[in-house]
Order: C-alpha cells, then sequence, then structure tokens
C-alpha cells in the first residue's frame, strides 16, 4: 500500500470539520478556542503535506506553518487574556450569556 | 513501496488524529475537550515528523503542545466553576452545527475525489532540510528567504505580550 | 517690542501656576523694560540727529530699521513685517510705553479688593494688557498697510478680552461683543480700502505712498508704483466708482476703520458700553491708545489725503459732529466713566478734525501738528483721569458719581491729580490741554470761521462737563457716611504713584516744543513763534467762564440743575439718552436685519438645512433599527452565515469547474 496524498488529506478534512462542528456547537469560549486551534492545525498539515508531495526540496508551505504557529500562539494569548478579563467582569465566559454589551 | 512499520506507523497517526479531534469537540468535560486537543496536536507531530520535517515537528511540539495547551489548561481552570465543568447542549443547536460540519465534509471531499488524480502523487524522494539551511533561510534577505515575516512576527508577538498584559491585568 | 510678547506667553501659559504677586510684578517689569528701550529709541530718534533720521536741512526723514518678507505669495505681492521710525511711531511708541507702564503698575494695587485679595483672573488681565502692548506697539511701528491691519485686528482682539474680562457678568460680556462686532464691522471697510490702494498702486508701504507724491525714486519707490499712484491722485486713469476717484473710495473706506476704533459717530456705540471692563483696562485702551489708533492711521497716510480734499471734509464733518455731539451727551451722564468715556470720543473728535483742517499753505500743516500734540497730551490727561476714577472706584465701589459727593478731605491726593486732570483737558493755561487745544483751535481758524466757532463751543463744552464732574465727586454735599461702610481713603503706593507722575506730566507735557519733533513733512516747526495769542485768549476766557458756570451750578448742593434740566426736558433726554443712538441700532438689528434677513435665513437653516440632515439621520436611523437583528454580536452567528457562505461558493465550484 502506498500513502498517497489524499491518505493525510482525508484525516485532516476531518479534523477541520470537527472545528467547525465544535466552534459552531460550544458555548464556552475557551471550547471555542479550542474548536479554533483545530481547525487551523488542520490547515497547517495541510501546508505541509502539500509541500512534502507536490514541492520536495522547497520549503515555502513549512515555512508557512512554522509562522502559522507563532501567530496561532499569539492569537491565543491574546484570546485567553481577554476570555480572563471578561470571566473577571461577568463571571462567566458563556457567549450565550454574554449580553451586557449588545444593542 | 513503503515497510510495513511506516504503513502501520500512518494508521495509528491517522486514526489518533481523526478519534482525538472528534472527542475534542464531542466531550463535555472543557477539561478533558483540552487533553483531547493535546493529543490531537502531538498526532500533528508524529505526522510531521513522518514526513521528514523534524524541525517543525519539534515546533509544534514545543510551541503548540508544551506552550499553547498549557495555556489552555491554566485558563481553564482559571475560569470555570468547580462542579460546572460540563455543558448542557440544546439539541438543535448540535444537529445544525452536525449539519454544518457534514456539508463541509462532502463538500471539500468532493473536491478531493474529484482530484484524485493529482492527489494521487506517489510520496517523493526528499533528504530533510538540515537546520543550517532552515536557518538561513528564515534569517536571510535574499529571494526566497523569509527575514521580513520573521521580524514582522516578532514584533507581532511583542505587541502581544503588551496588550496580553494590557487586557489581563487588575485595575 | 518683542517684551510684552514674551509677557503675554510666559504670562499666558504659565500665569495658572504663579503666584499673582510673581505675575503682577513681572508683566510691570516687562513693561518697563519695553519702557525704557521706547524711550531710548526715540531720544535716539530725536536728538541724534544721525543722517540716517535727520537729512541735512533738518528734516526728520522716515527710517525703516528692519523689514522681512513674511508672506511672499508672488513676486509683487509681499507682504512685509517691519519697524519703521518717524516722528509719529516715536511719539506714539513714548506715548503706548508710557501710559502702558503706568497702568500695569497701578493694577497691581486696582485689581485687589481693600483687605488686599487678589481679584480671581489677575494672570490672565496681566497677559491680556501684555498682549494689547505688544499689539500696540506693533500697529504704530508697522511699515506698511497689511502689517498694520494685521496689529489693528489684534488690537481689537486684546481689547475685547480686555473689555470681557468679567466675563460672568452679561454686562460686560454683551459690551465686549457690541465693541468687537462694531469695530470688525469698521474693519471691512479698512480692509476694502487696502484692496482697493493697494491693488491700485501695487504696494503696501507707507514709505511709497507718503512719499512717492512728493518726488519720484525716493526710498527706493519704483517707477511703476510712483506712477500708480500719480495716476490715482491725478484721477486721470483712475477709474471712477460712483460719482468718487478709487483714491476717494479707498481713502474713505479706510477712514472708515479708523472711525470704527476712534468711536467716530455713527461706529461710537461700543466705546462707552466698552467701561465695563476694569477701569486701568479703560485708562489704558479706550482712553489712551487704542482708540487714538484711527487718528494715528489718518496721519499715517496723511500726504495721500491731503491729495484728496474731498475725503479730508468727510473727516472734517464727522470729526466736529461727533466733538459735539459726545460733548452734549456727556454733560448728561451721571456714570463716572462713561462721562470720561464720551469725553475721550469728543477729544479723538477734535484729534481728527484737526486732521482735517490741516492744510500745508496755513502754518506748514498746524492741523497735523497739532493733532499729534493733541493726541499726546490727551493720552496723558485722559490716563491720568481714568485712573483717578479706577481709584475713586475702587474706594467707592460704585461708578455713579451720585454716590461720591464731596471726597476732598478723604482723598487728597486723588483730588489734587484729578483736579489737574480736568484743568489740563479744559484747557487753562499752563496746563498741556491748553497748548494743544489752542493749535486745534487755530487750525481751525485757518480753515473756516464756522469750525473755529464750532469747535470752541464744543472746547466750553468740555470745560463744562469736565468740572460738572469734578464738581459732583468732590464738592457738592458732605460725604454721605453710611453705617458699616469703611471710609474712602487714598489707595496704596502702586496706585498713587502712577497718578502723581501722569499729573505732572500733564501739567508740563504742554511746554515741550512739540513742533520741533513732529510735523507733516518732517521739518521742524516753530510752535511758539506761530502762537496767536488772540485766540488762545478767547479759548482760555471760554473755558474759565464754562467752569465758572460749573461752579455756579455744581459747587455746592443746590436746586439749579435741576431747574435747568426742567427747563429743557426734551434736550436732556436726548442727551441722557444718547441721542437714542443705541435705540436706534438696536431698532435696525432687531426689528430690520433680524426680521428681514436674519428671520428668512434662520427659517431655511431650520427647516430645509436642518431638515435634509435630519432626514438623513432619520433614514440611517429607522435602516440601522431593521437591520440590528444582523448585528447580533454572536459570533457563532457570524462563523454561520460565512460558513453557509462559503459552503455555497464551495458547492458552485466543485459543479462548474470538476
Amino acid at each position: 500500500m502506498e500513502t498517497t496524498m489524499i491518505y493525510y488529506l482525508i484525516p485532516t478534512l476531518i479534523m477541520f470539520c470537527c472545528g467547525v462542528y465544535g466552534f459552531l456547537t460550544r458555548k464556552n469560549m475557551i471550547a471555542m478556542l479550542i474548536s479554533l486551534e483545530l481547525m487551523l492545525n488542520a490547515v497547517d498539515i495541510n501546508f505541509v503535506v502539500f509541500n512534502r508531495y507536490l514541492f520536495p526540496g522547497q520549503m515555502e508551505g513549512m515555512f508557512f506553518t512554522l509562522f502559522a504557529i507563532a501567530i496561532a500562539a499569539a492569537e491565543t494569548a491574546l484570546a485567553i487574556a481577554i476570555i480572563i478579563n471578561v470571566f473577571r467582569a461577568a463571571k462567566n465566559i458563556d457567549v450565550t450569556d454574554l449580553k451586557k454589551m449588545k444593542f | 513501496m513503503e515497510s510495513v512499520g511506516s504503513i502501520i506507523m500512518y494508521w495509528i497517526i491517522a486514526l489518533s488524529i481523526v478519534v482525538f479531534s472528534v472527542l475534542t469537540v464531542t466531550t463535555r468535560k472543557i477539561l478533558r475537550s483540552a487533553t483531547y486537543l493535546l493529543f490531537t496536536l502531538f498526532a500533528t507531530a508524529a505526522l510531521y515528523f513522518k514526513l521528514d520535517y523534524e524541525f517543525l515537528g519539534a515546533v509544534q511540539i514545543a510551541v503548540y503542545a508544551g506552550g499553547i495547551v498549557v495555556l489552555f489548561v491554566f485558563s481553564i481552570l482559571l475560569t470555570s466553576h468547580p462542579g460546572h465543568n460540563s455543558e448542557r447542549l440544546v439539541s438543535r443547536r448540535r444537529v445544525l452545527g452536525l449539519v454544518a460540519s457534514v456539508a463541509t465534509l462532502v463538500i471539500a471531499g468532493y473536491a478531493l475525489v474529484s482530484r484524485c488524480g493529482m492527489l494521487c502523487t506517489k510520496l517523493p524522494q526528499m533528504s530533510n532540510p538540515d537546520m543550517k539551511t532552515i536557518g538561513t533561510t528564515l534569517m536571510g534577505s535574499g529571494d526566497g528567504q523569509y527575514l521580513l515575516p520573521f521580524e514582522a512576527v516578532s514584533v507581532l508577538l511583542l505587541a502581544c505580550i503588551i496588550g496580553g498584559v494590557v487586557v489581563a491585568r487588575k485595575r | 517690542m518683542a517684551i510684552p510678547l514674551c509677557m503675554f506667553l510666559i504670562l499666558g501659559l504659565l500665569g495658572m501656576k504663579m503666584s499673582h504677586k510673581l505675575a503682577g510684578i513681572l508683566g510691570t517689569a516687562g513693561m518697563g523694560v519695553t519702557l525704557v528701550l521706547a524711550y531710548f529709541t526715540a531720544f535716539t530718534y530725536f536728538f541724534s540727529g544721525s543722517p540716517d533720521f535727520v537729512s541735512s536741512e533738518g528734516q526728520r526723514l522716515q527710517y525703516i530699521v528692519f523689514n522681512v518678507d513674511w508672506l511672499q505669495f508672488y513676486d509683487n505681492l509681499v507682504i512685509r513685517l517691519g519697524f519703521l521710525l518717524d516722528p509719529i511711531s516715536a511719539l506714539l511708541l513714548v506715548v503706548i510705553t508710557t501710559i502702558s507702564f503706568m497702568v500695569h503698575l497701578y493694577s497691581n494695587g486696582y485689581m485687589r479688593d481693600h483687605h488686599g485679595v487678589y481679584e480671581h483672573g489677575f494672570q490672565r488681565f496681566y497677559a491680556f494688557l501684555s498682549l494689547f502692548s505688544f499689539s500696540m506697539l506693533g500697529l504704530v511701528v508697522a511699515t506698511n498697510i497689511f502689517q498694520m491691519y494685521i496689529f489693528w485686528e489684534l488690537v481689537g482682539a486684546s481689547s475685547y478680552l480686555l473689555i470681557g474680562f468679567y466675563y460672568v457678568k452679561p454686562s460686560a460680556v454683551s459690551a465686549s461683543k457690541k465693541a468687537f462686532i462694531v469695530t470688525r464691522f469698521a474693519d471691512l471697510g479698512f480692509l476694502i480700502g487696502i484692496l482697493i490702494l493697494s491693488f491700485y498702486t501695487g504696494t503696501f508701504n507707507f514709505t511709497d505712498f507718503t512719499s512717492a507724491p512728493v518726488a519720484d525714486g525716493v526710498y527706493g519707490v519704483s517707477l511703476d508704483t510712483a506712477q500708480g499712484i500719480k495716476n490715482l491722485i491725478a484721477g486721470s486713469e483712475a477709474p471712477i466708482f460712483m460719482g468718487a476717484s478709487v483714491l476717494t473710495w479707498a481713502l474713505v473706506l479706510i477712514f472708515m476703520g479708523g472711525m470704527g476704533k476712534s468711536a467716530m459717530l455713527p461706529l461710537h456705540i461700543w466705546l462707552p458700553d466698552a467701561m465695563e471692563g476694569p477701569t486701568p483696562v479703560s485708562a489704558l485702551i479706550h482712553a489712551a491708545t487704542m482708540v487714538v489708533a484711527g487718528v494715528y492711521l489718518v496721519a499715517r497716510l496723511f500726504p495721500l489725503y491731503l491729495m484728496e480734499h474731498s475725503a479730508m471734509v468727510i473727516i472734517t464733518v464727522v470729526g466736529a459732529v461727533t466733538a459735539f455731539y459726545a460733548a452734549m451727551v456727556a454733560c448728561t451722564q451721571i456714570d463716572i466713566k462713561r462721562v470720561l468715556a464720551f469725553s475721550t470720543i469728543s477729544q479723538i473728535a477734535f484729534m481728527m478734525v484737526s486732521l482735517g483742517v490741516a492744510d500745508p499753505n496755513f502754518h506748514e500743516g498746524l492741523g497735523y501738528m497739532a493733532s499729534m500734540f493733541h493726541l499726546f497730551t490727551h493720552a496723558m490727561f485722559k490716563a491720568l483721569l481714568f485712573l483717578g476714577a479706577g481709584a475713586l472706584i475702587h474706594a467707592i465701589g460704585s461708578n455713579d458719581y451720585t454716590e461720591m459727593h464731596g471726597l476732598r478731605k478723604y482723598m487728597p491726593i486723588t483730588h489734587v491729580t484729578f483736579l489737574i486732570g480736568c484743568l489740563a483737558i479744559a484747557g487753562i493755561i499752563p496746563f498741556s490741554g491748553f497748548f494743544s487745544k489752542d493749535e486745534i483751535l487755530s487750525a481751525c481758524f485757518g480753515n473756516s470761521w464756522i469750525a473755529y466757532l464750532w469747535m470752541s463751543m464744543v472746547a466750553a463744552l468740555t470745560a463744562f462737563y469736565m468740572f460738572r464732574l469734578y464738581f459732583l465727586i468732590f464738592w457738592w454735599k458732605e460725604h454721605p457716611v453710611r453705617q458699616g461702610h469703611h471710609t474712602p481713603h487714598d489707595q496704596p503706593w502702586t496706585m498713587t504713584l502712577p497718578l502723581v507722575i501722569l499729573a505732572a506730566i500733564a501739567t508740563v507735557a504742554g511746554l515741550i516744543p512739540f513742533g520741533n519733533f513732529v510735523s507733516w513733512n518732517g521739518e521742524p516747526y516753530d510752535l511758539f513763534g506761530h502762537f496767536d495769542w488772540s485766540i488762545a485768549a478767547v479759548s482760555l476766557l471760554v473755558a474759565v467762564v464754562a467752569i465758572l458756570v460749573a461752579a455756579k451750578m455744581y459747587m455746592k448742593e443746590n436746586p439749579l440743575p435741576a431747574k435747568m434740566k426742567n427747563a429743557m426736558p426734551t434736550l436732556w433726554d436726548w442727551c441722557h439718552h444718547r441721542f437714542y443712538w443705541d435705540e436706534l441700532y438696536m431698532f435696525i438689528t432687531h426689528k430690520i436685519i433680524f426680521n428681514g434677513i436674519c428671520r428668512p435665513i434662520a427659517w431655511f437653516d431650520r427647516h430645509i438645512i436642518d431638515g435634509t440632515m435630519d432626514g438623513f439621520a432619520y433614514v440611517t436611523n429607522k435602516a440601522s433599527y431593521a437591520i440590528r437583528g444582523l448585528q447580533s454580536g454572536s459570533i457563532q452567528m457570524y462563523v454561520w452565515i460565512y460558513l453557509i457562505g462559503a459552503l455555497a461558493l464551495g458547492a458552485i465550484t466543485a459543479v462548474c469547474i470538476l
């Protein structure tokens, strides 16, 4: 058996769909963030896989992933700072319950 | 033809990715969800190793698994009330989410399958990019080198540190 | 000149952080340094005899100390800032710095209450005073008419600020607005005049205006410019507009600016109200310096005015009517500062008349010289009177002199200095007003009998109302000492010292051989050689008679003034209400302009323009309400919508392409 590209892309696709599902159904903000990470990770894998199979020896996909990881780290840190702040103000981090600032 | 060990390795990775992703979004305890995410990320790192990107795999483990998940765990412990770590989902909401994700799966999967010819390329031979090459590519300013994005990301991280401190500090 | 500006900046910016005392001392010290510098400049100019200042024939020249390009629009249109020294600007430098220094010093005492507590905004007051001094100095040394206009506006603005100094008082606020609007209106004329003049001559410079009629090529006037001015004067090529030449129009419009600043008749209404400001301000701005800016302006452009007889006639008539009107009104006012204000108007009108009747063929332009002389002496004695009035107001706490009778025993220094001021303005020998006023009368005499008689009458009225004021304040009856009210007394030295100095100047200033310094063409003029003793004697006699009448009526408490009032009720009423000028203005502005023009405009604004804007707002508002459900703030909703769109696109792509 030969592990072709599709063998890698299908699991990442499932991973991505799990992320979508989680993002749409979860109410806890941290759980939503976790789902987001899932999606991001799936995309990262795709970059690497395409790079590896179609352009071996080049490193564009790999570096893109590298930068994506760095940015994801930054984004998560900031998001968690905000979430903690919201929690401090509202004692709650359910997105459906945060209606104070709504019109 | 690949070695049997390699194929077994692939199946383990693929299965753990799928299973742990699904568990991440279906478990009702948020701390478990974070733990499953950790396993998913480990599996991803293993996948990078398998595809001969050792450096990327190491970064994945160090930054994602070591940094971000720990951050998640900390924030979960900070924000969740003890004894209230399960959330009840409305069934309508769950069905809708399911529909959306399945639709995504179908459409993207159809796109993938219809391009099967291109996607069935075999794994080409490739030597591992060694650290020296990675370093020069990351730090060089020439053609196909990434000094500028590197600096941009460093500035972004700095801004993020400051922003995080400002947002989260006690007033 | 830059020192007051620095002081303004320092006091204005840092004033709130300074102690009151420091602000006062700093402002006064800055003005003192300026005073010394101005004296030095003037003495150098008049006495050094350097060829820069005096020509070989003894003619005083105009000397430009410096002149920098400030704003260059294109090659021919340059606005310069510079420093022009000639007899009148040197004279004004001395006057302004002297009075300003006195006022700075005086305010140290005036702007406190009897317990030595400083008034609110004391630093601000000094900052504005410094700003005013700076602008006024900039005005008199201006090298070109545009620079003058800039400083003219600055002077107006600082006057506005100082009139409205007690900004919590509604009357002060409306007075400052009135002053600003009226002078602004006049300045519009001034600006148009400037533009007309420079459009046809291509220059802003005073030296070009004043020298071109005399000779070509002097002071580096370009031939084009000289030709332009000559054409304008000759009227050969100059266009005619509505029956008068362009030059006439320009000069009359410029004079209109001067009318506004100097409170000549139709535009005089702001000056009496301007007395709402603190009294030292009235002394500095509304008696001694700013209001004579109009006279100064006409004097600056005098050679041009000489060329246009009709403009001179207009100046004379306006001045004469104003002088008489203001003198009449002054006889009936009961507010001490208003009397002085109307007296100021009247005296400035004297100067205007004097300029108007000046004729180079009669005593070598005696009128011009007399006008400048009177400007000088008037600044001194009127500042003295105002500061004295300020001392009285400070002591009594009221402007109304029906509450002030019999003060001579309580305030001896103020009494004596005030008396000197009154004698000076009435024109009694040997006080300064005698000489300057007498020269004005001589100049009028040289012009026509009517002018002479008219101005003599005004002079008599002047003597009458000043002594009416004097007697009512210091004599009339014993001062009613009220219970629980402190007795009036003389002031601290910061207030009396300026009074004494100014009184000394007012006494001896007339003996200065003024003609040696200032005359219309710069050649020295022997004043005493031309002194007409018969005219002097007549005017002296008139003044003495007027004073005696005033003494008879007001020296002791008696029913005579009331009888007079009852004998001529209409006249008294009209005078008392200032001939209903304010009411006329109110009528014009409120009834005609507001109703006829402003109402429709306001209606248009409110209903059409506002309506359009309201309509936009309404539509936006309604639309927002309608679609606000979309902006729910729920991120999962957004993701849903995004996802649906993305999936639809993906599906379409998949179906179409693959």
